[in-house]
């Protein structure tokens, strides 16, 4: 029962694990390309669209994830841990799991604030802003607005555009490589546009109903008009009472269209669509949500063409 | 007076002339442009904020929200907004950039976590009184400077406040290292980390309570560092290692300056598919007791969690299974006690609102390892929303006295202001 020592015995052991593992770090640096980890796979698809071959894009989230419900998994931590810019969608979107990977990951690079964090929302324009009092009440509002701002093409050129300064202000040596990238990218969107406004013309102002607040951006832009959500709050799981006013709403108003995320359950949905006469279309927030919607383009081509199909004969 | 105030004019006059820009020089062609091109976003900017003003002024007044936000409100009140404010959201015109943020420009964030008790049936070994605010705990987190992030968790329970964690990470290290300072739970185990709103179940398992310092645990002023491990591709592993003051419940005590105690761990995770994952940690703690600085207790624990959760209804279904085993061994007088305790817990999230568990405790005393107590628990949760939950325990405890009690215990939790996330 002798401990004599023991406080210079356990410094001296920490010094030692120290010591050892400083010896094991920093291995993996002189990598050509720079590494960059996105929250979200519509991010993750800017990136790649700018970033083309000088870059390895990994994205946190899968686009067939609810975004706001990831799991802060430690095999996150590794994705982090090597990271030279993390690309984050902001508005508190993931709040509820980033914060700690990036202060467990122990990469200086990437903390609030440092060269290699970029938050995408500076770049976007956004919708819902609370102009009044907000409070949870109001469910689990943004109250820096609507994060869902990918969903329309604009903010998708913005928010490229920001990515591209970024990454040449990481790698000044291929500035103009992102920049050509960027131009080359901002063109075949304006085209893509050309086409979505064509294909959404005779749609303009229908009436639809959302399962959670995700589509401002999207509807603002293809001129949806969104009459209601099934959350009763942006957060709270459908309610029997809400879901009947729905419903009546829905008949009275004429929507003959629900729009559901892939995360979310469709037994509320298809409920409502049958009681007020109207057709579930499960639609993609984000890239990656199905394996058709495997780019920035393709996101909107399939979200696009799913509306088309829904109006048709309407 | 006069000409001193005249001289002060000149003077004024004389320094305003200074600091007129020099006249600018003729613009070339590519200013020009460069100008134009400015103005014309400049011209953009003004003209979707008229449109933004217009639109706000074409809306009616912002929708109240005094309404109070208790689970009932939340379960209940489902009043469904006139559409008219449903389309338009509260501001329909986008800003580049997002809300302005003044409102809580550098203040941290501040949380109060509310944590209500009410406990039928009898238990002698570990009585506790029918209703009690069991604890407030008040969270102040925010980023210190570019190099570090400062957490607080203050414990208002019925017996005072104490500071149940504060601490300083340093998140800017080199090398990959993450070190922290302050009064924190120490890495030893699952359980010991967690704060008890965060808990799967109302109490903490036996083993925790007769081995590791109940509900305070191995709770300590030092420092700790840790560090994610090189290893295969796909494998997290990481090391902590903590030094303490060697003050712990009823665990450690500290006799004079040189009795700290140590804390190590070791975690292993890996992601077995994409919605299954396996975790894995060895933890050991050494201090002294409070016998005296000769008497070591030594702790050895393991722990084992799989999880289950589906990406695509991640927030209807999820599965957890965690087993936790800890040695203690204790020096005392006439003969050290090697006491072994467990638990086994599972929990499933059912839906969006509620979840089931159980669990299985069994655990020997640290000071008496002839003695152990078991029991099991059946646990179900429901949730209004993110910010409030409803939870009911069942408790059966077999006493080593031979005594069995028998506990029905309700838990009302709920969570005001920005809490931060907690790990994983």
């Amino acid at each position: 029962m002798k401990t004599h020592g023991n406080w210079f015995r356990s410094m001296l052991g920490l010094a030692a694990l120290a010591a050892a593992l400083w010896g094991t770090a920093g291995t993996a640096w002189a990598a050509s390309k720079l590494n960059v980890v996105t929250t979200t796979a519509d991010l993750a698809a800017l990136t790649q669209e700018v970033g083309g071959d000088r870059v390895n894009v990994q994205s946190i989230a899968k686009g067939y994830q609810d975004p706001h419900f990831v799991e802060a998994k430690p095999s996150f931590l590794l994705m982090l841990q090597r990271a030279d810019l993390l690309v984050s969608v902001g508005l508190q979107l993931e709040s509820g799991w980033l914060p700690p990977l990036i202060s467990q990951c122990g990469n200086a690079r990437v903390q609030p604030h440092a060269s290699g964090n970029l938050d995408a929302s500076q770049f976007a324009e956004i919708l819902e802003l609370p102009s009044g009092p907000v409070s949870r009440a109001q469910g689990d509002v943004h109250p820096l607005g609507n994060p869902h701002y990918w969903l329309d093409p604009e903010n998708g050129r913005r928010v490229a555009r920001g990515i591209a300064t970024k990454l040449a202000q990481l790698r000044p040596e291929d500035a103009q490589y992102f920049e050509q990238r960027f131009q080359d990218f901002s063109r075949r969107l304006t085209e893509a546009e050309k086409r979505w406004d064509a294909q959404m013309l005779p749609y303009r102002g229908r009436k639809v109903v959302t399962y959670h607040r995700s589509w401002p951006n999207f509807t603002k832009r293809f001129g949806f008009q969104v009459m209601g959500e099934i959350e009763p709050r942006p957060g709270i799981p459908p309610s029997p009472r809400h879901t009947i006013e729905l419903m009546e709403m829905m008949k009275r108003e004429g929507v003959k269209v629900i729009l559901v995320e892939p995360y979310f359950d469709l037994k509320t949905p298809n409920s409502i669509a049958s009681g007020a006469g109207a057709r579930v279309v499960e639609l993609l927030p984000s890239v990656g949500g199905e394996k058709e919607a495997s780019d920035y383009f393709k996101l909107f081509d399939y979200d696009l063409g799913k509306m088309a199909q829904a109006f048709q004969g309407q | 007076m006069r000409t001193i105030l005249a001289i002060l004019l000149l003077f004024a006059l004389a320094a305003t002339s200074f600091a007129q820009p020099a006249p600018p020089a003729p613009p070339t062609p590519d200013d020009t442009a460069a100008r134009l091109k400015a103005l014309e976003e400049k011209i953009l900017a003004l003209e979707s904020e008229v449109k933004t003003l217009k639109e706000a002024q074409a809306l009616p007044a912002a929708p109240s929200t005094a309404s109070s936000s208790s689970i009932d409100t939340a379960a209940a009140t489902n009043a469904y907004p006139p559409p008219a404010e449903q389309v338009k959201g509260p501001t329909q015109g986008g800003v580049i950039g997002g809300a302005p943020q003044n409102a809580k420009l550098l203040n941290p964030d501040i949380s109060m976590i509310g944590d209500f008790l009410a406990t039928a049936g009898g238990n002698r070994f570990q009585p506790g009184p029918a209703l009690e605010f069991h604890e407030a705990e008040l969270g102040i987190q925010a980023v210190i400077d570019p190099y570090a992030k400062g957490d607080f968790f203050l414990s208002f329970g019925e017996e005072g406040v104490e500071l149940e964690e504060g601490y300083i990470t340093f998140t800017g290290l080199p090398r990959g290292f993450v070190a922290r300072v302050g009064k924190m739970r120490s890495a030893f185990g699952v359980v010991n980390t967690l704060h008890n709103h965060t808990l799967p179940w109302i109490d903490r398992p036996l083993v925790t309570d007769s081995l590791v310092g109940g509900e305070d645990g191995i709770n300590d002023a030092g420092f700790s560092i840790s560090r994610i491990l090189p290893a295969p591709k796909g494998l997290f592993l990481e090391a902590t290692g903590q030094i303490f003051r060697g003050d712990s419940a009823d665990v450690f005590q500290s006799h004079q300056r040189s009795d700290l105690s140590f804390v190590g761990r070791l975690r292993g995770y890996k992601d077995l598919t994409e919605d299954t994952n396996l975790d894995i940690g060895f933890s050991y703690a050494r201090g002294h007791n409070d016998l005296g600085t000769n008497f070591l207790t030594q702790l050895f624990g393991s722990d084992v969690t799989l999880r289950w959760k589906p990406l695509r209804r991640a927030v209807y279904h999820s599965f957890l299974w965690r087993n936790e085993f800890v040695w203690s061994e204790r020096q005392q007088l006439p003969a050290a006690q090697r006491a072994f305790g467990f638990y086994s817990a599972a929990d499933y999230r059912v839906n969006r609102r509620w979840t089931v568990g159980g669990r299985f405790d069994r655990s020997a005393r640290a000071r008496n390892d002839n003695l152990t107590d078991s029991g099991f628990s059946a646990v179900v949760t429901y949730w209004p929303s993110e910010f409030s939950q409803v939870r009911t325990q069942y408790r059966f405890g077999r006493f080593a006295e031979g005594k069995d009690t028998s506990e029905l215990k309700v838990q009302l939790l709920f969570s005001l202001g920005a809490h931060g996330a907690h790990p994983f």
